[in-house]
Protein backbone atom coordinates (compact mmCIF):
# COMPACT_ATOMS: atom_id res chain seq x y z
CA UNK A 1 0.00 0.00 0.00
CA UNK A 2 2.72 2.37 1.07
CA UNK A 3 4.77 1.47 -1.99
CA UNK A 4 1.92 2.02 -4.46
CA UNK A 5 1.03 5.39 -3.07
CA UNK A 6 4.63 6.56 -3.01
CA UNK A 7 4.99 5.53 -6.65
CA UNK A 8 1.98 7.67 -7.47
CA UNK A 9 3.70 10.63 -5.91
CA UNK A 10 6.89 9.94 -7.84
CA UNK A 11 4.82 10.01 -11.03
CA UNK A 12 3.24 13.24 -9.88
CA UNK A 13 6.61 14.79 -9.24
CA UNK A 14 7.85 13.78 -12.69
CA UNK A 15 4.63 15.08 -14.26
CA UNK A 16 4.90 18.45 -12.55
CA UNK A 17 8.57 18.58 -13.51
CA UNK A 18 7.63 18.16 -17.18
CA UNK A 19 5.08 20.97 -16.87
CA UNK A 20 7.65 23.30 -15.30
CA UNK A 21 10.12 22.41 -18.04
CA UNK A 22 7.54 23.25 -20.72
CA UNK A 23 6.75 26.58 -19.08
CA UNK A 24 10.47 27.38 -18.94
CA UNK A 25 10.86 26.43 -22.62
CA UNK A 26 8.10 28.93 -23.40
CA UNK A 27 9.39 31.75 -21.23
CA UNK A 28 13.18 31.57 -21.64
CA UNK A 29 13.20 32.20 -25.42
CA UNK A 30 10.98 35.25 -24.84
CA UNK A 31 13.53 36.60 -22.37
CA UNK A 32 16.28 35.71 -24.83
CA UNK A 33 14.65 37.61 -27.73
CA UNK A 34 13.86 40.72 -25.71
CA UNK A 35 17.18 40.60 -23.85
CA UNK A 36 19.32 40.10 -26.97
CA UNK A 37 17.63 42.93 -28.84
CA UNK A 38 17.94 45.30 -25.89
CA UNK A 39 21.60 44.42 -25.24
CA UNK A 40 22.71 44.62 -28.86
CA UNK A 41 20.51 47.54 -29.81
CA UNK A 42 20.96 49.88 -26.87
CA UNK A 43 24.37 51.00 -28.15
CA UNK A 44 22.81 52.40 -31.32
CA UNK A 45 20.09 54.34 -29.56
CA UNK A 46 20.85 58.00 -28.98
CA UNK A 47 19.14 61.30 -29.64
CA UNK A 48 20.60 61.59 -33.13
CA UNK A 49 19.46 58.08 -34.09
CA UNK A 50 15.88 58.82 -33.07
CA UNK A 51 15.55 62.33 -34.48
CA UNK A 52 17.51 62.62 -37.72
CA UNK A 53 17.07 61.46 -41.30
CA UNK A 54 19.01 58.42 -42.56
CA UNK A 55 22.31 59.16 -44.35
CA UNK A 56 24.77 57.20 -46.55
CA UNK A 57 22.16 54.85 -48.04
CA UNK A 58 20.54 54.44 -44.62
CA UNK A 59 23.78 53.03 -43.15
CA UNK A 60 24.20 56.04 -40.90
CA UNK A 61 22.08 58.81 -39.44
CA UNK A 62 18.74 58.18 -37.82
CA UNK A 63 15.37 56.55 -38.27
CA UNK A 64 13.26 59.65 -37.64
CA UNK A 65 11.07 59.39 -40.78
CA UNK A 66 10.30 55.74 -40.03
CA UNK A 67 9.19 56.58 -36.49
CA UNK A 68 7.04 59.48 -37.71
CA UNK A 69 5.55 57.26 -40.42
CA UNK A 70 4.60 54.53 -37.98
CA UNK A 71 3.01 57.08 -35.61
CA UNK A 72 1.04 58.63 -38.50
CA UNK A 73 -0.16 55.25 -39.76
CA UNK A 74 -1.18 54.14 -36.28
CA UNK A 75 -3.00 57.41 -35.65
CA UNK A 76 -4.80 57.17 -39.00
CA UNK A 77 -5.80 53.57 -38.28
CA UNK A 78 -7.12 54.63 -34.86
CA UNK A 79 -9.22 57.46 -36.30
CA UNK A 80 -10.83 55.09 -38.79
CA UNK A 81 -11.20 52.02 -36.57
CA UNK A 82 -12.44 53.49 -33.28
CA UNK A 83 -15.91 54.65 -34.43
CA UNK A 84 -16.62 51.32 -36.16
CA UNK A 85 -15.03 49.24 -33.41
CA UNK A 86 -16.65 50.89 -30.40
CA UNK A 87 -19.96 51.36 -32.24
CA UNK A 88 -20.00 47.69 -33.22
CA UNK A 89 -19.20 46.69 -29.65
CA UNK A 90 -22.06 48.84 -28.30
CA UNK A 91 -24.41 47.25 -30.79
CA UNK A 92 -23.36 43.69 -29.90
CA UNK A 93 -23.41 44.25 -26.15
CA UNK A 94 -26.38 46.61 -25.68
CA UNK A 95 -28.73 46.26 -28.64
CA UNK A 96 -28.30 42.99 -30.51
CA UNK A 97 -30.52 40.05 -29.69
CA UNK A 98 -29.29 36.51 -30.16
CA UNK A 99 -30.46 36.01 -33.73
CA UNK A 100 -28.70 34.29 -36.60
CA UNK A 101 -27.68 37.72 -37.91
CA UNK A 102 -25.92 38.54 -34.65
CA UNK A 103 -24.17 35.18 -34.81
CA UNK A 104 -23.17 36.01 -38.38
CA UNK A 105 -21.56 39.25 -37.11
CA UNK A 106 -19.64 37.28 -34.47
CA UNK A 107 -18.43 34.78 -37.07
CA UNK A 108 -17.40 37.66 -39.32
CA UNK A 109 -15.37 39.16 -36.47
CA UNK A 110 -13.61 35.86 -35.77
CA UNK A 111 -12.82 35.54 -39.46
CA UNK A 112 -11.58 39.11 -39.79
CA UNK A 113 -9.23 38.36 -36.90
CA UNK A 114 -7.98 35.24 -38.70
CA UNK A 115 -7.36 36.67 -42.16
CA UNK A 116 -3.59 36.63 -42.86
CA UNK A 117 -1.96 40.04 -42.69
CA UNK A 118 -0.59 39.74 -46.21
CA UNK A 119 -4.13 39.14 -47.52
CA UNK A 120 -5.11 42.46 -45.89
CA UNK A 121 -2.25 43.91 -47.88
CA UNK A 122 -3.66 42.47 -51.11
CA UNK A 123 -7.11 43.79 -50.24
CA UNK A 124 -5.76 47.26 -49.47
CA UNK A 125 -3.90 47.23 -52.77
CA UNK A 126 -7.00 46.13 -54.69
CA UNK A 127 -9.53 48.44 -53.02
CA UNK A 128 -7.76 51.55 -51.72
CA UNK A 129 -4.66 51.86 -53.89
CA UNK A 130 -6.04 50.80 -57.27
CA UNK A 131 -9.87 50.83 -57.24
CA UNK A 132 -10.36 54.02 -55.20
CA UNK A 133 -7.16 55.52 -56.67
CA UNK A 134 -5.66 56.61 -53.36
CA UNK A 135 -2.30 55.44 -54.70
CA UNK A 136 0.32 54.05 -52.33
CA UNK A 137 -0.42 56.52 -49.56
CA UNK A 138 -0.79 57.00 -45.83
CA UNK A 139 -4.55 57.03 -46.39
CA UNK A 140 -4.57 53.60 -48.09
CA UNK A 141 -2.20 52.12 -45.49
CA UNK A 142 -4.10 53.50 -42.50
CA UNK A 143 -7.45 52.24 -43.78
CA UNK A 144 -5.99 48.79 -44.43
CA UNK A 145 -4.55 48.69 -40.91
CA UNK A 146 -7.85 50.00 -39.51
CA UNK A 147 -9.85 47.09 -40.92
CA UNK A 148 -7.23 44.70 -39.56
CA UNK A 149 -7.51 46.19 -36.04
CA UNK A 150 -11.31 46.27 -36.10
CA UNK A 151 -11.91 42.74 -34.73
CA UNK A 152 -9.52 43.32 -31.79
CA UNK A 153 -11.21 46.61 -30.86
CA UNK A 154 -14.72 45.18 -31.21
CA UNK A 155 -14.12 42.09 -29.13
CA UNK A 156 -12.17 43.74 -26.30
CA UNK A 157 -14.64 46.67 -26.12
CA UNK A 158 -17.60 44.31 -26.09
CA UNK A 159 -16.02 42.39 -23.24
CA UNK A 160 -15.54 45.65 -21.31
CA UNK A 161 -19.15 46.69 -21.89
CA UNK A 162 -20.51 43.30 -20.89
CA UNK A 163 -18.52 43.39 -17.65
CA UNK A 164 -20.60 46.37 -16.46
CA UNK A 165 -23.28 44.84 -14.19
CA UNK A 166 -26.84 44.70 -15.50
CA UNK A 167 -28.09 46.60 -12.40
CA UNK A 168 -26.42 49.80 -13.67
CA UNK A 169 -28.65 49.71 -16.76
CA UNK A 170 -31.75 48.77 -14.76
CA UNK A 171 -31.26 51.62 -12.31
CA UNK A 172 -30.69 54.11 -15.12
CA UNK A 173 -33.90 52.95 -16.80
CA UNK A 174 -35.83 53.05 -13.52
CA UNK A 175 -34.85 56.72 -13.13
CA UNK A 176 -36.46 57.42 -16.49
CA UNK A 177 -33.34 57.34 -18.65
CA UNK A 178 -33.63 56.09 -22.18
CA UNK A 179 -31.46 53.25 -23.39
CA UNK A 180 -28.92 55.56 -25.04
CA UNK A 181 -28.83 57.89 -22.01
CA UNK A 182 -28.06 54.86 -19.85
CA UNK A 183 -25.30 53.77 -22.20
CA UNK A 184 -23.78 57.23 -22.60
CA UNK A 185 -23.91 58.33 -18.97
CA UNK A 186 -23.53 55.06 -17.08
CA UNK A 187 -22.29 52.09 -19.09
CA UNK A 188 -19.71 53.76 -21.36
CA UNK A 189 -17.89 55.68 -18.59
CA UNK A 190 -17.68 52.46 -16.54
CA UNK A 191 -16.37 50.48 -19.51
CA UNK A 192 -14.01 53.18 -20.77
CA UNK A 193 -10.77 51.85 -19.22
CA UNK A 194 -11.45 48.46 -20.78
CA UNK A 195 -12.23 50.03 -24.12
CA UNK A 196 -9.06 52.14 -24.03
CA UNK A 197 -7.05 49.01 -23.24
CA UNK A 198 -8.63 47.27 -26.22
CA UNK A 199 -7.93 50.18 -28.55
CA UNK A 200 -4.28 50.30 -27.43
CA UNK A 201 -3.91 46.54 -27.96
CA UNK A 202 -5.35 46.93 -31.44
CA UNK A 203 -3.10 49.85 -32.31
CA UNK A 204 -0.04 48.05 -31.02
CA UNK A 205 -0.81 45.30 -33.46
CA UNK A 206 -1.30 47.81 -36.28
CA UNK A 207 1.92 49.68 -35.51
CA UNK A 208 4.04 46.54 -35.63
CA UNK A 209 2.62 45.05 -38.82
CA UNK A 210 4.62 44.98 -42.00
CA UNK A 211 2.74 42.84 -44.52
CA UNK A 212 -0.39 45.04 -44.81
CA UNK A 213 1.68 48.15 -45.56
CA UNK A 214 4.09 46.51 -48.01
CA UNK A 215 2.03 47.38 -51.09
CA UNK A 216 -0.22 50.09 -49.69
CA UNK A 217 2.07 52.77 -48.27
CA UNK A 218 5.61 51.78 -47.36
CA UNK A 219 8.53 53.52 -49.00
CA UNK A 220 12.06 52.15 -49.11
CA UNK A 221 13.60 55.56 -48.55
CA UNK A 222 12.23 59.09 -48.68
CA UNK A 223 14.39 62.19 -48.36
CA UNK A 224 11.66 64.16 -46.58
CA UNK A 225 8.74 63.64 -44.26
CA UNK A 226 5.28 63.01 -45.76
CA UNK A 227 3.34 66.20 -46.42
CA UNK A 228 -0.21 64.92 -46.97
CA UNK A 229 -2.34 61.79 -46.46
CA UNK A 230 -1.72 60.97 -50.11
CA UNK A 231 2.05 60.72 -49.66
CA UNK A 232 4.00 57.54 -49.14
CA UNK A 233 5.88 57.17 -45.92
CA UNK A 234 8.61 55.09 -44.36
CA UNK A 235 7.57 52.94 -41.39
CA UNK A 236 9.56 51.28 -38.61
CA UNK A 237 8.62 47.62 -39.24
CA UNK A 238 9.13 47.94 -42.98
CA UNK A 239 12.39 49.81 -42.41
CA UNK A 240 13.66 46.95 -40.24
CA UNK A 241 12.69 44.44 -42.92
CA UNK A 242 14.43 46.45 -45.62
CA UNK A 243 17.68 47.12 -43.80
CA UNK A 244 18.00 43.54 -42.58
CA UNK A 245 17.27 41.83 -45.91
CA UNK A 246 17.61 44.22 -48.86
CA UNK A 247 20.60 46.41 -48.09
CA UNK A 248 23.95 44.62 -48.24
CA UNK A 249 26.63 45.74 -45.81
CA UNK A 250 24.22 47.24 -43.35
CA UNK A 251 25.91 47.73 -39.96
CA UNK A 252 24.43 45.18 -37.56
CA UNK A 253 24.16 47.77 -34.81
CA UNK A 254 21.82 49.95 -36.87
CA UNK A 255 19.64 46.89 -37.50
CA UNK A 256 19.50 46.02 -33.82
CA UNK A 257 18.87 49.66 -32.93
CA UNK A 258 15.89 49.79 -35.30
CA UNK A 259 14.57 46.49 -33.93
CA UNK A 260 14.90 47.88 -30.39
CA UNK A 261 13.11 51.12 -31.29
CA UNK A 262 10.19 49.14 -32.73
CA UNK A 263 10.13 46.69 -29.83
CA UNK A 264 10.26 49.52 -27.28
CA UNK A 265 7.39 51.34 -28.98
CA UNK A 266 5.20 48.25 -29.03
CA UNK A 267 6.08 46.98 -25.56
CA UNK A 268 5.64 50.38 -23.93
CA UNK A 269 2.12 50.56 -25.40
CA UNK A 270 1.61 47.05 -24.04
CA UNK A 271 2.68 48.18 -20.57
CA UNK A 272 0.41 51.23 -20.74
CA UNK A 273 -2.54 48.99 -21.60
CA UNK A 274 -1.75 46.59 -18.75
CA UNK A 275 -1.35 49.44 -16.25
CA UNK A 276 -4.65 51.06 -17.24
CA UNK A 277 -6.41 47.73 -16.96
CA UNK A 278 -5.07 46.76 -13.55
CA UNK A 279 -5.39 50.31 -12.12
CA UNK A 280 -9.06 50.59 -12.95
CA UNK A 281 -9.79 46.99 -12.05
CA UNK A 282 -8.51 47.67 -8.53
CA UNK A 283 -10.40 50.96 -8.24
CA UNK A 284 -13.80 49.91 -9.45
CA UNK A 285 -16.44 49.11 -6.88
CA UNK A 286 -18.29 46.24 -8.54
CA UNK B 1 -44.77 64.92 -25.69
CA UNK B 2 -42.91 67.56 -27.62
CA UNK B 3 -40.05 67.03 -25.22
CA UNK B 4 -39.70 63.33 -25.87
CA UNK B 5 -39.62 63.57 -29.64
CA UNK B 6 -35.98 64.73 -29.95
CA UNK B 7 -34.93 62.00 -27.50
CA UNK B 8 -36.78 59.47 -29.61
CA UNK B 9 -34.91 60.67 -32.66
CA UNK B 10 -31.56 60.42 -30.89
CA UNK B 11 -32.43 56.92 -29.72
CA UNK B 12 -33.37 55.93 -33.24
CA UNK B 13 -30.30 57.52 -34.81
CA UNK B 14 -27.88 56.00 -32.30
CA UNK B 15 -29.32 52.54 -32.68
CA UNK B 16 -29.11 52.84 -36.45
CA UNK B 17 -25.49 54.01 -36.27
CA UNK B 18 -24.23 51.30 -33.95
CA UNK B 19 -26.16 48.74 -35.97
CA UNK B 20 -24.32 49.86 -39.08
CA UNK B 21 -21.02 49.63 -37.19
CA UNK B 22 -21.89 46.11 -36.05
CA UNK B 23 -22.85 44.92 -39.50
CA UNK B 24 -19.77 46.55 -41.00
CA UNK B 25 -17.82 43.49 -39.81
CA UNK B 26 -19.82 41.30 -42.18
CA UNK B 27 -19.46 43.97 -44.85
CA UNK B 28 -15.68 44.01 -44.57
CA UNK B 29 -15.34 40.22 -44.80
CA UNK B 30 -17.50 40.26 -47.94
CA UNK B 31 -15.61 43.23 -49.36
CA UNK B 32 -12.26 41.53 -48.82
CA UNK B 33 -13.46 38.34 -50.47
CA UNK B 34 -15.00 40.31 -53.34
CA UNK B 35 -11.78 42.17 -54.10
CA UNK B 36 -9.68 39.01 -53.86
CA UNK B 37 -12.05 37.37 -56.34
CA UNK B 38 -12.08 40.41 -58.61
CA UNK B 39 -8.31 40.47 -58.93
CA UNK B 40 -7.59 36.77 -58.48
CA UNK B 41 -10.20 34.83 -60.45
CA UNK B 42 -8.73 35.83 -63.85
CA UNK B 43 -5.69 33.74 -62.87
CA UNK B 44 -7.79 30.59 -63.05
CA UNK B 45 -8.71 31.46 -66.66
CA UNK B 46 -5.35 32.76 -67.81
CA UNK B 47 -3.31 29.87 -66.45
CA UNK B 48 -4.00 26.29 -67.51
CA UNK B 49 -5.00 24.06 -64.57
CA UNK B 50 -2.05 21.75 -65.22
CA UNK B 51 0.32 24.72 -64.90
CA UNK B 52 -1.49 26.28 -61.92
CA UNK B 53 -1.33 23.13 -59.82
CA UNK B 54 2.01 22.05 -61.22
CA UNK B 55 5.25 21.68 -59.32
CA UNK B 56 7.20 24.62 -60.69
CA UNK B 57 6.79 28.28 -59.70
CA UNK B 58 8.87 30.38 -62.09
CA UNK B 59 6.72 33.39 -62.98
CA UNK B 60 9.39 34.76 -65.34
CA UNK B 61 8.89 31.68 -67.53
CA UNK B 62 5.09 31.73 -67.11
CA UNK B 63 5.26 28.74 -64.79
CA UNK B 64 2.76 29.28 -61.99
CA UNK B 65 2.75 25.94 -60.18
CA UNK B 66 1.38 26.65 -56.72
CA UNK B 67 1.94 23.15 -55.37
CA UNK B 68 5.42 23.78 -53.87
CA UNK B 69 4.09 26.91 -52.15
CA UNK B 70 1.06 25.12 -50.72
CA UNK B 71 3.20 22.21 -49.54
CA UNK B 72 5.78 24.66 -48.15
CA UNK B 73 3.10 26.38 -46.07
CA UNK B 74 1.74 23.00 -44.97
CA UNK B 75 5.19 21.69 -44.01
CA UNK B 76 6.13 24.56 -41.72
CA UNK B 77 2.62 24.95 -40.29
CA UNK B 78 2.40 21.28 -39.31
CA UNK B 79 5.94 21.27 -37.91
CA UNK B 80 5.20 24.45 -35.95
CA UNK B 81 2.09 22.89 -34.42
CA UNK B 82 3.97 19.69 -33.57
CA UNK B 83 6.43 21.86 -31.60
CA UNK B 84 3.86 24.25 -30.13
CA UNK B 85 1.13 21.79 -29.13
CA UNK B 86 2.91 19.96 -26.27
CA UNK B 87 4.61 23.17 -25.09
CA UNK B 88 1.40 25.18 -25.19
CA UNK B 89 -0.89 22.62 -23.57
CA UNK B 90 1.65 21.83 -20.85
CA UNK B 91 2.10 25.54 -20.13
CA UNK B 92 -1.66 26.07 -20.01
CA UNK B 93 -2.04 23.14 -17.59
CA UNK B 94 0.82 24.51 -15.51
CA UNK B 95 -0.68 28.01 -15.36
CA UNK B 96 -4.23 26.85 -14.61
CA UNK B 97 -3.75 23.81 -12.41
CA UNK B 98 -0.33 23.72 -10.81
CA UNK B 99 1.51 27.03 -10.74
CA UNK B 100 1.63 29.02 -7.51
CA UNK B 101 0.29 32.57 -7.72
CA UNK B 102 3.64 34.27 -8.18
CA UNK B 103 4.59 32.03 -11.11
CA UNK B 104 1.29 32.82 -12.79
CA UNK B 105 1.90 36.55 -12.26
CA UNK B 106 5.19 36.20 -14.14
CA UNK B 107 4.04 33.81 -16.88
CA UNK B 108 0.89 35.60 -18.01
CA UNK B 109 2.50 38.98 -18.78
CA UNK B 110 5.46 37.24 -20.43
CA UNK B 111 3.13 35.44 -22.81
CA UNK B 112 1.40 38.76 -23.53
CA UNK B 113 4.79 40.24 -24.36
CA UNK B 114 5.40 37.38 -26.80
CA UNK B 115 2.02 38.05 -28.43
CA UNK B 116 3.00 41.71 -28.79
CA UNK B 117 6.40 41.29 -30.44
CA UNK B 118 6.01 42.34 -34.09
CA UNK B 119 6.57 39.49 -36.52
CA UNK B 120 9.30 41.41 -38.34
CA UNK B 121 11.28 41.64 -35.08
CA UNK B 122 10.97 37.89 -34.55
CA UNK B 123 12.02 37.38 -38.16
CA UNK B 124 15.04 39.60 -37.64
CA UNK B 125 15.95 37.71 -34.47
CA UNK B 126 15.53 34.39 -36.30
CA UNK B 127 17.73 35.55 -39.17
CA UNK B 128 20.57 36.91 -37.09
CA UNK B 129 20.67 34.49 -34.13
CA UNK B 130 18.61 31.33 -34.73
CA UNK B 131 19.57 30.61 -38.34
CA UNK B 132 23.36 30.41 -37.66
CA UNK B 133 22.57 28.13 -34.72
CA UNK B 134 20.43 25.82 -36.89
CA UNK B 135 23.20 25.68 -39.48
CA UNK B 136 25.78 24.64 -36.90
CA UNK B 137 23.62 22.17 -34.97
CA UNK B 138 22.17 20.34 -37.98
CA UNK B 139 25.10 20.84 -40.34
CA UNK B 140 22.82 22.26 -43.02
CA UNK B 141 24.37 24.33 -45.85
CA UNK B 142 22.24 27.28 -44.77
CA UNK B 143 20.41 28.17 -41.58
CA UNK B 144 17.46 29.60 -43.49
CA UNK B 145 15.38 26.42 -43.51
CA UNK B 146 11.81 25.22 -43.10
CA UNK B 147 12.73 24.11 -39.59
CA UNK B 148 13.93 27.60 -38.60
CA UNK B 149 10.64 29.01 -39.86
CA UNK B 150 8.62 26.38 -38.02
CA UNK B 151 10.48 27.10 -34.79
CA UNK B 152 9.72 30.84 -34.98
CA UNK B 153 6.13 30.10 -36.04
CA UNK B 154 5.65 27.75 -33.11
CA UNK B 155 6.42 30.57 -30.71
CA UNK B 156 4.15 32.94 -32.63
CA UNK B 157 1.28 30.44 -32.35
CA UNK B 158 1.91 29.82 -28.64
CA UNK B 159 0.04 32.83 -27.14
CA UNK B 160 -3.16 31.93 -29.03
CA UNK B 161 -2.76 28.25 -28.26
CA UNK B 162 -2.10 28.80 -24.56
CA UNK B 163 -4.96 31.24 -24.00
CA UNK B 164 -7.58 29.07 -25.75
CA UNK B 165 -6.30 25.94 -23.98
CA UNK B 166 -6.51 27.81 -20.66
CA UNK B 167 -10.13 28.70 -21.36
CA UNK B 168 -10.82 25.04 -22.14
CA UNK B 169 -9.29 23.93 -18.82
CA UNK B 170 -11.20 26.67 -17.05
CA UNK B 171 -14.47 25.36 -18.44
CA UNK B 172 -14.00 21.92 -16.84
CA UNK B 173 -16.43 21.92 -13.90
CA UNK B 174 -14.91 22.09 -10.45
CA UNK B 175 -16.99 19.07 -9.39
CA UNK B 176 -14.95 16.82 -11.74
CA UNK B 177 -11.76 17.73 -9.90
CA UNK B 178 -13.38 17.42 -6.49
CA UNK B 179 -14.79 13.99 -7.35
CA UNK B 180 -11.41 12.70 -8.57
CA UNK B 181 -9.56 14.04 -5.54
CA UNK B 182 -12.22 12.68 -3.19
CA UNK B 183 -11.70 9.21 -4.62
CA UNK B 184 -8.04 9.42 -3.64
CA UNK B 185 -6.45 10.44 -6.93
CA UNK B 186 -3.30 12.56 -6.74
CA UNK B 187 -3.39 16.05 -8.28
CA UNK B 188 -1.41 14.70 -11.21
CA UNK B 189 -3.82 11.79 -11.75
CA UNK B 190 -6.70 14.27 -11.63
CA UNK B 191 -5.06 16.45 -14.27
CA UNK B 192 -3.95 13.59 -16.50
CA UNK B 193 -7.00 11.33 -16.31
CA UNK B 194 -9.88 13.74 -15.66
CA UNK B 195 -9.24 17.39 -16.42
CA UNK B 196 -7.19 17.03 -19.63
CA UNK B 197 -9.60 14.54 -21.28
CA UNK B 198 -12.56 16.75 -20.35
CA UNK B 199 -10.87 19.73 -21.95
CA UNK B 200 -9.92 17.80 -25.10
CA UNK B 201 -12.38 19.42 -27.51
CA UNK B 202 -11.29 22.88 -26.36
CA UNK B 203 -7.68 21.94 -26.92
CA UNK B 204 -8.50 20.85 -30.47
CA UNK B 205 -10.00 24.33 -31.00
CA UNK B 206 -6.80 25.87 -29.62
CA UNK B 207 -4.74 23.88 -32.11
CA UNK B 208 -6.93 24.99 -35.00
CA UNK B 209 -6.71 28.67 -34.08
CA UNK B 210 -2.94 28.34 -33.65
CA UNK B 211 -2.77 26.72 -37.07
CA UNK B 212 -4.81 29.51 -38.64
CA UNK B 213 -2.34 31.97 -37.18
CA UNK B 214 0.63 29.98 -38.45
CA UNK B 215 -0.57 29.55 -42.05
CA UNK B 216 -1.11 33.28 -42.42
CA UNK B 217 2.13 34.45 -40.86
CA UNK B 218 4.19 36.36 -43.39
CA UNK B 219 7.18 38.49 -42.43
CA UNK B 220 8.95 36.22 -39.97
CA UNK B 221 8.51 33.26 -42.29
CA UNK B 222 9.73 35.18 -45.31
CA UNK B 223 12.86 36.30 -43.47
CA UNK B 224 13.96 32.91 -42.11
CA UNK B 225 12.88 30.18 -44.55
CA UNK B 226 15.19 30.97 -47.46
CA UNK B 227 12.33 31.22 -49.98
CA UNK B 228 13.34 28.56 -52.50
CA UNK B 229 10.23 27.41 -54.37
CA UNK B 230 11.14 23.74 -54.28
CA UNK B 231 8.87 20.78 -53.71
CA UNK B 232 9.35 19.71 -50.08
CA UNK B 233 9.01 15.99 -50.76
CA UNK B 234 12.11 14.30 -49.37
CA UNK B 235 12.66 13.69 -45.68
CA UNK B 236 15.43 16.23 -45.29
CA UNK B 237 13.39 19.06 -46.82
CA UNK B 238 12.74 20.26 -43.28
CA UNK B 239 16.37 21.37 -43.22
CA UNK B 240 16.33 22.96 -46.64
CA UNK B 241 15.01 26.34 -47.73
CA UNK B 242 11.30 26.37 -48.46
CA UNK B 243 8.82 28.95 -49.70
CA UNK B 244 5.34 29.60 -48.40
CA UNK B 245 2.25 31.12 -50.03
CA UNK B 246 2.38 34.21 -47.81
CA UNK B 247 6.08 34.87 -48.47
CA UNK B 248 5.53 34.53 -52.22
CA UNK B 249 2.84 37.22 -52.21
CA UNK B 250 4.86 39.54 -49.97
CA UNK B 251 8.08 39.13 -51.93
CA UNK B 252 6.70 39.38 -55.46
CA UNK B 253 3.69 41.71 -55.33
CA UNK B 254 5.89 44.79 -55.16
CA UNK B 255 7.46 44.03 -58.54
CA UNK B 256 4.54 42.96 -60.73
CA UNK B 257 2.47 45.16 -63.02
CA UNK B 258 -1.17 45.51 -61.96
CA UNK B 259 -3.34 43.40 -64.26
CA UNK B 260 -0.60 41.02 -65.45
CA UNK B 261 -0.97 37.25 -65.19
CA UNK B 262 1.60 37.18 -62.39
CA UNK B 263 -0.44 39.81 -60.50
CA UNK B 264 -3.62 37.75 -60.90
CA UNK B 265 -1.76 34.61 -59.81
CA UNK B 266 -0.61 36.28 -56.57
CA UNK B 267 -4.20 37.32 -55.83
CA UNK B 268 -5.18 33.73 -56.65
CA UNK B 269 -2.85 32.56 -53.87
CA UNK B 270 -4.54 35.18 -51.70
CA UNK B 271 -7.90 33.50 -52.42
CA UNK B 272 -6.47 30.11 -51.38
CA UNK B 273 -5.16 31.63 -48.13
CA UNK B 274 -8.44 33.42 -47.43
CA UNK B 275 -10.52 30.28 -47.97
CA UNK B 276 -8.14 28.13 -45.88
CA UNK B 277 -8.12 30.47 -42.87
CA UNK B 278 -11.86 31.10 -43.29
CA UNK B 279 -12.64 27.38 -43.02
CA UNK B 280 -10.24 26.86 -40.11
CA UNK B 281 -11.58 29.83 -38.13
CA UNK B 282 -15.21 29.04 -38.90
CA UNK B 283 -14.78 25.50 -37.60
CA UNK B 284 -12.92 26.65 -34.50
CA UNK B 285 -15.41 29.46 -33.84
CA UNK B 286 -18.49 27.29 -34.17
CA UNK B 287 -16.92 24.87 -31.68
CA UNK B 288 -16.33 27.78 -29.29
CA UNK B 289 -19.86 29.16 -29.67
CA UNK B 290 -21.43 25.76 -29.17
CA UNK B 291 -19.53 25.29 -25.93
CA UNK B 292 -20.63 28.71 -24.70
CA UNK B 293 -24.28 27.81 -25.26
CA UNK B 294 -23.96 24.61 -23.30
CA UNK B 295 -22.37 26.44 -20.41
CA UNK B 296 -19.02 24.69 -20.62
CA UNK B 297 -20.37 21.23 -19.87
CA UNK B 298 -19.67 18.40 -22.23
Amino acid sequence: MQEISSRRYVVQRIGFGVLVLAALLVVLPILLVVGAIILKGIGAINWEFLTTMPRDGMKAGGIFPAIVGTLLLTLGAALAAIPFGVGGAIYLSEYARDTWLTRAIRLAIVNLAGIPSVVYGLFGLGLFVLFLRFGTSILAGSLTLAIMTLPIIISTSEEALRAVPMEFRTVSASLGGTRWQGIRNIVLPQALPGIITGVILGLLRAGGETAPILFTVAAFFLPRLPQSPFDQTMALPYHLYVISTQVPGMPLQVQYGTALALLALVLSLNVVATVIRSYFRRRRQW
Amino acid sequence: MSKTTPTCWTEFAVEALVRVAGFSAIGFVLLIFLFLLREGVPAFFEIAPGNLFGTRWYPTFDLFGTLPLILGSALITVTAIVIALPLGVATAVFVREVAPGWAREILKPMIEVLAGIPSVVLGFFGMTLIAPLVRQVFGAPTGLTAFTGALILAYMALPTLISVAEDALDAVPRSYRDAALAMGATSWQTIWRVVAPAARSGIVTAVMLGMGRAIGETMAVMMVTGNAARMPVSLDSLFRPVRTMTATIAAEMGEVAAGSTHYHALFGIGIILFVLTFVINLTAASALFQKRRRGGLR
